[in-house]
């Protein structure tokens, strides 16, 4: 009977220990959406559970290997205890009401991450390999960036042009995967302002690791004038062939793979590109004009550029002045 | 070379054998190429063919494993120019970038896994029977070691020789994840880069085949290690002489090491980046190595459901007289338990990589969207298989958990039934839970509270073993050797791992940890306490049955205190990190997410566990010549394995014996488990 009281009582000492422990070290980011907060409410249920049944275990090991250890010369062996039915019941049954209990909770939490705002912004997200684009169909804005303004529920409707990803920002906790051929939905509301990442969770290739795109959660007055600022862009670039050039280039997530800084990545980069003399993987050199890229952006396998042999680029089409505007963007990259 | 020791001589022919397989690879590349590529992918693939066949050669001749290999090249080249030669006459291109075109590997692999099993001569009595000649029951094997890189069809060599295959498969798997660790240690990428260039792969897709392969090495190692365990264990504890169909048995073992061979080719012909779930739409993009790595697990699936199958048969029909179900060894309970799982279920993971290797070469559109085809339903046919396997994966190592404590701890295992039922209970909720991995895929939403459900459920028959093993510590007269250091690591280690399951059975929670390193952590913590921890409990304990000699105690505990802190660092980071927004299954990282220093924990932790099993090897070497005699009981085990002395005799127990007790009664003064019948056995 004393081993039982010691027992009981560092167990429960241990559990509070534990929670504690696990509370302070920190173990979720920021909580910036309306949905994580039901998410962080069942997940700290849930580190209650696991800090005490931890313990449960834990202690009564240690303690046994403590206390009931052979000592030096002992022969003999331990107390022929073979079970006890209702001591396993009582642990069959108990445990079961646990799980029975948070699976009930859980599906509670999931209808509130579920929650529906008729008034909710759609936005339209195309995944790609490795590039994020949104669009604002109410506002006929296309951006690499993501801005929601704060305290707003919006919905995202979510397209794959090619394999399957996954939207997920650490600070909203919510995941969904994107998979080709169907649209997925996303409702998040932000409620923090600040500066975050969308970074794709499902392995799609081998830049996977840097498909990430920013969003920044503003005020309405702040997503306001962002907003028409970029519809007042959105005008001027649609009179020059460079303006829709990047337009185009920016939709089809070009920029996913091919820098317009000189970095490395997955595809050649754009800067200074245009008209320069390029090494082919048999050896050749050519001069990137108009032909050359055209090619390149139609029939990508015809001429693979040294270094990129490995790499499978996918067949895009365009109209011939779409194409002509693409390779008027690029002219300006120097 | 004559007289050189064989091990020696291995090691110079593999050095040889490297050599001219890279000169064969280099010369047939050229030869449809026109220019000499020293990066050839089918050079580095004839690379490692030659020296692992001139390794084997250097050590046993032209016989057993050296002739399977030699066949399955050969079968290979000549199932790859069959087709070749077919598409020659359609008119359709006849070589592309990886020497032979993807169908032709295909073919060309599976035609050399079967003949690696014909030149191995695992068919042959079946081909003397098929053309009515006689074969002696048993097969007289060679003398000393040797015996084991041959067809044996003693239950015991072939154990052995799971057990054997399962490391070295485990030593690739275990290179492969510290080289992308290391690379892991900091961000940015430091040796993997875009530029980096090996078989045919940038830095960023040889990291990704490199973690592709890792995951699904350590599988087929789990499952040859169960297997090992599984084979070598249960007729000894039955009171049989062998399985029921030896036959089958060394099959089933011979067939999973050309799949190893497969599996490993994936390397050489261009990778793959899928990861070990290999999802479409990305796996019908990947290179062909994807087939070479979905026609591996095809076949290494084989062996388990053939294994499986053997295993049941001998639990139903091969038990001493007396032993009824509830007087059977615990660990035989688990055993039925995980074979029931691998006999039913392996077939799916067969099917649906199959699905999409058909898609890939008969353009059939099972997973295209585009042409109807749904890239979710892979997912459900994937799983189907994929979550019972993990219970696969532990059940054993519980049931060796639950065997070796009552020795131990000196009193009876608590609640002996309900632990043999719980092993009962997980296989059969754990095929109702597939698609816990699929809440965020898309699926249908009312499908996710139903599985959130029944994935709880999982945790009620875990937890009645957790508290019998609990009860069975209480007041006994616990002694830690080696054995049971294994046994109450794998329970600690196991308990993190069940401890952080519910979070992500919980379909809320889950939306934020799915597929991030809280679940790398949390799966390693599940594989580690369910399956390493208690396959090396099981090593120490029952090598001395297996050699009449013991491993040293201080070189065991070594290894034990080496690996244990190390690992629990690694997991504990690892779901940390994950919490905080890291993602599985990426090369690199943004600096700013302040991951460094965790990182280079880590992997300083995996290097201090890859440095605490490599010491296993030499041990095991060096134990079998110099080790400690042990001939006799070495654990005052109840168990009939131990009532006779080591080495177990060829044919196991000279006389037969009958079940007269309980198995696990330790305190019992006057009990017995089994009695030798009088007279000689008659079998």
């Amino acid at each position: 009977m004393r081993h039982f009281v010691i027992v009981a009582i560092l167990v429960l000492v241990m559990a509070a220990l534990t929670y504690i422990g696990l509370d302070a070290a920190g173990l979720m980011p920021v909580e910036a959406s309306a949905q994580a907060a039901s998410v962080d409410w069942l997940w700290n249920l849930e580190v209650i559970a696991i800090s005490f049944l931890f313990a449960l275990i834990i202690v009564p090991v240690f303690y046994s290997l403590i206390v009931f250890r052979r000592r030096k010369g002992e022969t003999g062996d331990g107390e022929h205890i073979e079970g006890n039915t209702p001591l396993e019941i009582t642990w069959t049954v108990i445990p079961l009401f646990i799980v029975l209990g948070f699976a009930y909770l859980g599906a509670y939490s999931l209808g509130e991450t579920r929650r529906v705002d008729p008034q909710a912004m759609e936005i339209k997200v195309t995944a790609q390999q490795f590039a994020w684009t949104f669009e604002y169909p109410d506002y006929g804005v296309v951006s690499k960036e993501l801005y929601l303004p704060e305290g707003k529920q919006v919905i995202l409707k979510m397209q794959s042009r090619d394999v399957i990803h996954s939207f997920w920002v650490p600070e909203f906790r919510i995941k969904q995967d994107i998979v080709p051929g169907r649209t997925t939905e996303y409702r998040i509301t932000p409620t923090l302002v600040g500066g975050y990442k969308v970074r794709c969770a499902e392995l799609c290739g081998a830049s996977h690791a840097y498909m990430q795109a920013d969003i920044q959660v503003v005020s309405q007055a702040d997503f306001d004038t962002w907003m028409a600022a970029r519809q007042e862009e959105a005008l001027a670039a649609a009179n020059t062939p460079e303006g829709r050039g990047e337009a185009l280039v920016a939709q089809n997530g070009c920029l996913g793979c091919h820098s317009i800084d000189g970095s490395a990545n997955q595809g050649p980069t754009w800067l200074g590109l245009f008209g320069s003399q390029v090494q082919l993987s048999d050896g050749s050199v050519v001069t990137a004009d108009e032909a050359f890229i055209t090619e390149s952006i139609l029939k990508p396998q015809a001429k693979i550029v040294a270094g990129f042999e490995t790499v499978q680029m996918p067949v895009y089409e365009f109209s011939e002045e779409q194409l002509a505007d693409i390779i008027a963007y690029l002219s300006t990259l120097k | 070379m004559k007289n050189m020791k064989p091990v020696w001589r291995g090691l110079l022919l593999l050095l040889i054998g490297g050599v001219i397989g890279f000169a064969v690879g280099l010369g047939l590349d050229a030869l449809v190429a026109g220019r000499l590529d020293f990066t050839a992918p089918l050079a580095g693939l004839f690379t490692l063919l030659g020296s692992v066949t001139a390794f084997f050669f250097g050590l046993v001749g032209y016989r057993g494993v050296t002739r399977g290999l030699v066949w399955q090249i050969i079968g290979t080249l000549v199932g790859g120019f069959f087709v070749t030669a077919i598409r020659a006459l359609m008119g359709l291109p006849t070589f592309g970038g990886f020497f032979f075109t993807e169908p032709a590997w295909v073919f060309g692999g599976l035609v050399g896994a079967l003949s690696f099993v014909a030149g191995v001569g695992a068919v042959t009595d079946w081909f003397k029977w098929a053309k009515g000649e006689e074969t002696s029951d048993h097969h007289e094997d060679a003398p000393g070691w040797q015996k084991y890189f041959g067809v044996s069809l003693d239950h015991k060599v072939i154990g052995i020789q799971y057990t054997l295959t399962a490391i070295a498969v485990m030593g690739f798997g275990g290179i492969f994840a510290l080289i992308f660790r290391t690379e892991l240690a900091s961000s940015q990428l430091q040796f993997l880069t875009t530029t980096f260039r090996a078989f045919d792969q940038n830095g960023l897709q040889l990291y990704n085949t490199l973690m592709s392969l890792h995951g699904m090495l350590m599988i087929v190692s789990i499952l040859l290690g169960i297997a090992g365990v599984m084979n070598y264990l249960v007729p000894l504890l039955l009171g049989a002489q062998d399985m029921a169909f030896p036959r089958l048995n060394a099959f089933s073992f011979w067939i999973a090491v050309p799949a190893a061979v497969l599996l490993l080719s994936a390397l050489f012909l261009g990778g793959f980046d899928t990861g070990w779930t290999g999802y479409p739409p990305l796996s019908t993009r990947s290179p062909v190595g994807i087939q070479m790595f979905f026609l591996g697990v095809f076949v290494a699936g084989w062996s388990s459901t053939l294994g499986a199958l053997n295993l049941l048969a001998t639990v139903v029909r091969m038990r001493a007289k007396g032993m009824t179900a509830f007087r059977m060894p615990i660990f035989v309970w688990a055993a039925i338990a995980t074979s029931l799982i691998s006999l039913t279920a392996t077939q799916l993971i067969g099917l649906s990589f199959q699905l999409v290797m058909f898609q890939r070469l008969l353009d059939m559109g099972f997973f295209d969207a585009a042409r109807g085809g749904n890239p979710v339903l892979f997912q459900h046919l994937f799983w189907f298989y994929s979550h019972p396997a993990v219970y696969v994966f532990v059940l054993p190592g519980l049931g060796v958990i639950s065997e070796l404590l009552p020795v131990f701890v000196r009193k009876p295992l608590f609640g002996y039934r309900w632990v043999a039922m719980s092993s009962l209970g997980i296989a059969l909720v754990g095929f109702l839970v597939w698609a816990h991995h699929m809440f965020t895929s898309g699926m249908n939403e009312s499908l996710r509270v139903p599985f959130m459900y029944s994935t709880l459920l999982v945790a009620v028959p875990t937890g009645v073993k957790f508290f019998s093993w609990v009860a069975t510590l209480w007041k006994g007269k616990i002694d830690t050797p080696t054995p049971m250091l294994f046994v109450l690591g794998g329970i600690i280690v196991f308990l993190l791992g069940g401890l952080t399951g519910p979070p992500n059975a919980t379909v809320s929670t889950d939306l934020h940890l799915h597929d991030t390193y809280f679940i790398v952590g949390h799966f390693h913590d599940t594989m580690f306490g369910g399956y390493i921890f208690p396959f090396f409990a099981a090593l120490y304990y029952w090598f001395p049955k297996a050699t009449g000699r013991r491993m040293s105690e201080k070189l065991g505990k070594l290894h034990f205190w080496m690996m244990t802190p190390s690992f629990l660092v690694l997991t504990l980071a690892m779901m940390r990190v994950g919490l905080l927004g890291m993602r599985r299954r990426i090369a690199d990282y943004d600096a700013a997410l302040g991951f460094d220093l965790s990182h280079l924990i880590m992997t300083i932790a995996a290097y201090l566990i890859f440095i605490s099993v490599v010491i296993l090897p030499y041990k095991i070497i060096h134990s079998m010549k110099h080790g400690e005699k042990a001939e006799n009981n070495l654990w005052n085990s109840r168990s009939p394995e131990w009532q006779v002395p080591s080495p177990m005799p060829v044919h196991n127990y000279d006389r037969a014996f009958e079940v007269v007790g309980e198995p696990y009664d330790y305190g019992l003064p006057g009990s017995k488990y089994v009695e030798f019948v009088k007279n000689k056995a008659n079998k």
